[in-house]
């Protein structure tokens, strides 16, 4: 009787040591932004709260949590107040089944990949809701834009997902690391790398950041889809945006960079000498150099034109990924190389 | 069936995009716009009007105001059209100077133009990196004139006084270390010319780190070419001037066409676009940026040569110096008609214009006689700009408006006046 409790109060207990971190993280992720991007722009970013301005994040949150919520007329209240519940809902479920190191996963299930792919295109539902709740001109412009932007997206992301699961022979995301160990050269961004670079390309674009911000496009509609949003309501779509580079750039990591793994693995001298640092060090470095390249590309790159980024997706980036895959396919059918084995 | 309409969206006034107090209603189909109505208007301060009711000299400070982006160019349309009427020649050091101050001008609002352009466009960092060398310009104005922004320099019949020997040099604070202080100081130990000259070596380099990061890339020339195309003779039909119709192609420049100043005595070449497009607009921008420069080291290099008066020695419009104003009577008299009554111009009309860094800036007084202009009219290059917005926008889709928008390089102090 007691043991199913128990079950779920451990995985409870589970859930709350990954997520509590991750909100942290990325707060602190938004204060990393702001100081990256001020140092390419030549500024020193927020110093004045705290040492260095390291309370910023927890400023912002309390001034963001003490505001008022405005509700605009003529909106549609229940849809207003779900939008940033359905945005930042899925942005954290899929954490469930990121592998951090070998052993530390909180559900180690095959079809990971699957749910990630499943999670990531669900967060499209609170810029939609968001959009067409505010009742406003520029809100629904956002809201449209980004919904024609992520589903041409997911399928170039899909496609890419596949040369890995091709190569990987799994969905399981521990697996498909494990089946990367034994160096830096079995992993899947040598093999894949056309791929790679799509995925990366489109996760850029899914979690709407420059250059593909045409869904915020501050100076064409202002701020899309939450431009209506105020207080906290505001802060949970940003910290649903935040949770989503931070999630990608650690799937980026999980599927081409070879995860956990040390990339020293296999080298003679190397390999014995950072065998001491733990797997998760090695992921989470991988992981914020990703986290890095979002803010180092937004603070150089021009934004795109919403039908360019169209024109992207589908023209260049999806037959990429389709004749990758043909030659992926051709890499597993014939074993080649360490990687499709 | 339904009936299906264009969707209506009210673009600004208050708009990161729309460069000041702009409103803009757009017909939308989708996400193309089918019409472009700008609706001008709420900056409107009177500026006309209110020079009618003051001496000539207490308005000089108004033009500042008018495009609050090219403060010095504005000033000197408004003084030369009261020299053209009082037929006064104006010091050969003062037309350096006035001169070298105009091109400073033109590089303070062509920066400021592709900071706020590449905003517009989603680059941000642009916008901070012209805004550190506007800095130095800034600080020219400030060491000349004590304000930043609105000089207020020019007077009818030179300038209000020679160029100073030192520049303000900072000082060691909480937040700066005596060394880093110094470092900052590096350029400003010497005279203002030498200050000057020292950035007239440096911007060329800066001027290429701007066109590293914009133009030679693929997002920044997708989203600029081909957008907001102006025929040449639609350019001219429109009263288009500046770099407007030079972009589209007419090699139009006062400056070479109508010399005033010493512009025949400098060297400097005008830069001309192909297409007409937003592209060859940034383009014209930029290279203006270059030529300028070349002007203002030649202007540092005369000035520095030849010392001399900066202002005319007619005291019925400038001013006596203070000094003799302490024990000569008439200076003392002449100091009192001119800071209460003013002077008066003699009956007539004139039209003085400059190329302004957004186009033909003209100034139209016409005077009575009395102390204060009967009427005066600015033709405001932005004016004739931005009544083409809805032909540059028509079939474009709402990102381009933008673009369209920041590359006629709009400013509302000028025209709303």
């Amino acid at each position: 009787m007691l043991d199913p409790i128990l079950q779920l109060l451990w995985i409870v207990i589970k859930i709350l040591i990954i997520v509590l971190p991750l909100l942290g993280v990325v707060a602190y992720y938004t204060l990393a932004e702001r100081k990256v991007i001020g140092f390419i722009q030549l500024r020193v970013g927020p110093n004045r709260v705290g040492f260095k301005g390291l309370f910023q994040p927890i400023a912002d949150g309390l001034k963001l949590l003490t505001k008022e919520l405005i509700f605009p007329t003529k909106s549609n209240k229940y849809l207003f107040v779900i939008a940033p519940v359905m945005a930042i809902a899925p942005s954290l479920a899929a954490w469930a089944v990121v592998p951090f190191s070998p052993h530390l996963v909180l559900s180690n299930v095959n079809a990971g990949l699957l749910y990630v792919l499943a999670m990531t295109s669900l967060g499209i539902y609170g810029v939609l809701f968001a959009g067409w709740a505010s009742n406003s001109k520029y809100a629904i412009y956002g809201a449209l834009r980004s919904a024609a932007q992520m589903v041409s997206y997911e399928i170039a992301m899909g496609f890419s997902l596949i040369g890995v699961l091709l190569a990987a022979n799994s969905t399981n995301l521990s697996d498909i690391v494990m089946r990367q160990s034994g160096g830096i050269w079995h992993w899947y961004f040598i093999p894949l790398f056309p791929l790679f670079l799509v995925y990366w390309i489109s996760a850029v674009a899914e979690t709407n950041r420059a250059p593909f911000d045409v869904a915020e496009g501050e100076s064409e509609i202002v701020a899309g889809f939450h431009v209506e949003y105020s207080g906290i309501m505001f802060g949970v779509f940003f910290l649903a945006e935040y949770a989503n580079m931070l999630l990608l750039s650690i799937l980026v990591a999980t599927l081409f960079m070879g995860g956990w793994l040390s990339p020293f693995q296999g080298i003679p001298v190397l390999g014995a000498l950072f065998s001491f640092v733990p797997g998760i060090l090695w992921l989470f470095l991988k992981a914020g150099f990703f986290a890095f390249v979002y803010l180092w590309i937004r603070a150089t790159f021009p934004r795109y034109r919403y039908d360019q980024i169209m024109r992207l997706g589908w023209k260049v980036l999806i037959p990429v990924t389709i004749v990758w895959l043909v030659v992926a396919s051709f890499g597993v059918h014939f074993h080649i190389g360490p990687w499709f084995s | 069936m339904t009936e299906l309409r264009n969707y209506t969206l009210n673009f600004g006034p208050q708009h990161p995009a729309a460069h000041g107090v702009l409103r803009l209603v757009l017909e939308l189909d989708g996400e193309v716009v089918q019409r472009a109505d700008p609706h001008i208007g709420l900056l409107h301060r009177g500026t006309e009007k209110l020079a009618e009711t003051k001496p000539y000299n207490q308005s000089i400070g108004y033009m500042d105001r008018l495009d609050y982006v090219s403060m010095l160019c504005n000033e000197h349309a408004y003084v030369m059209s009261i020299e053209k009427l009082l037929g006064i020649q104006v010091p050969k050091r003062a037309q350096y100077i006035r001169v070298m101050f105009d091109e400073i001008t033109r590089i303070l609002n062509h920066l400021l133009w592709l900071g706020a352009s590449a905003l517009d466009i989603g680059a941000m960092s642009m916008f901070l990196y012209c805004f550190r060398e506007r800095e130095d310009l800034m600080d020219c104005y400030e060491a000349v004139s004590g304000a930043r922004m609105h000089a207020a320099y020019y007077r009818p019949g030179g300038v209000y006084r020679d160029l100073p020997a030192s520049m303000p040099l900072y000082e060691p604070s909480q937040w700066h270390s005596a060394k880093q202080v110094a470092k900052m100081n590096e350029t400003r130990e010497g005279s203002m010319l030498d200050f000057i000259e020292a950035f007239t070596d440096r911007f060329p380099g800066c001027v290429d780190e701007y066109e590293t990061l914009l133009t030679e890339n693929r997002i920044w020339k997708q989203r600029t070419v081909g957008i907001g195309v102006v025929e040449p003779e639609r350019a001219l039909a429109l009263g288009f001037t500046g770099v407007m119709a030079r972009g589209s192609g007419i090699e139009w420049d006062l400056r070479k066409k109508q010399p005033y100043e010493v512009y025949d005595e400098v060297e400097f070449d005008v830069p001309v676009g192909a297409t007409g497009d937003s592209y060859d607009r940034y383009l014209v921008r930029v290279e203006e940026m270059r030529q300028s420069n070349r002007i203002i080291k030649q202007c540092v290099n005369w000035l520095r040569d030849n010392p001399g008066p900066v202002i005319v020695g007619n005291h019925k419009v400038a001013p006596p110096s203070r000094v003799k104003m302490k024990e000569d009577m008439e200076s003392l008299i002449h100091h009192f008609k001119l800071f209460t009554e003013g002077y008066c111009i003699p009956e007539g009309e004139a039209y003085a214009a400059v190329e302004h860094p957004k186009g033909e800036f003209g100034i139209y007084l016409v005077s009575d006689g009395a102390n204060k202009p009967y009427r005066l009219k600015i033709r405001a290059p932005g004016f004739s700009h931005l009544s083409a917005m809805n032909e540059m926008c028509k079939g474009h889709m709402i990102a381009d408006a933008v673009t369209v928008l920041s590359s006629l390089d709009i400013v509302f102090g000028e025209i709303d006046r």
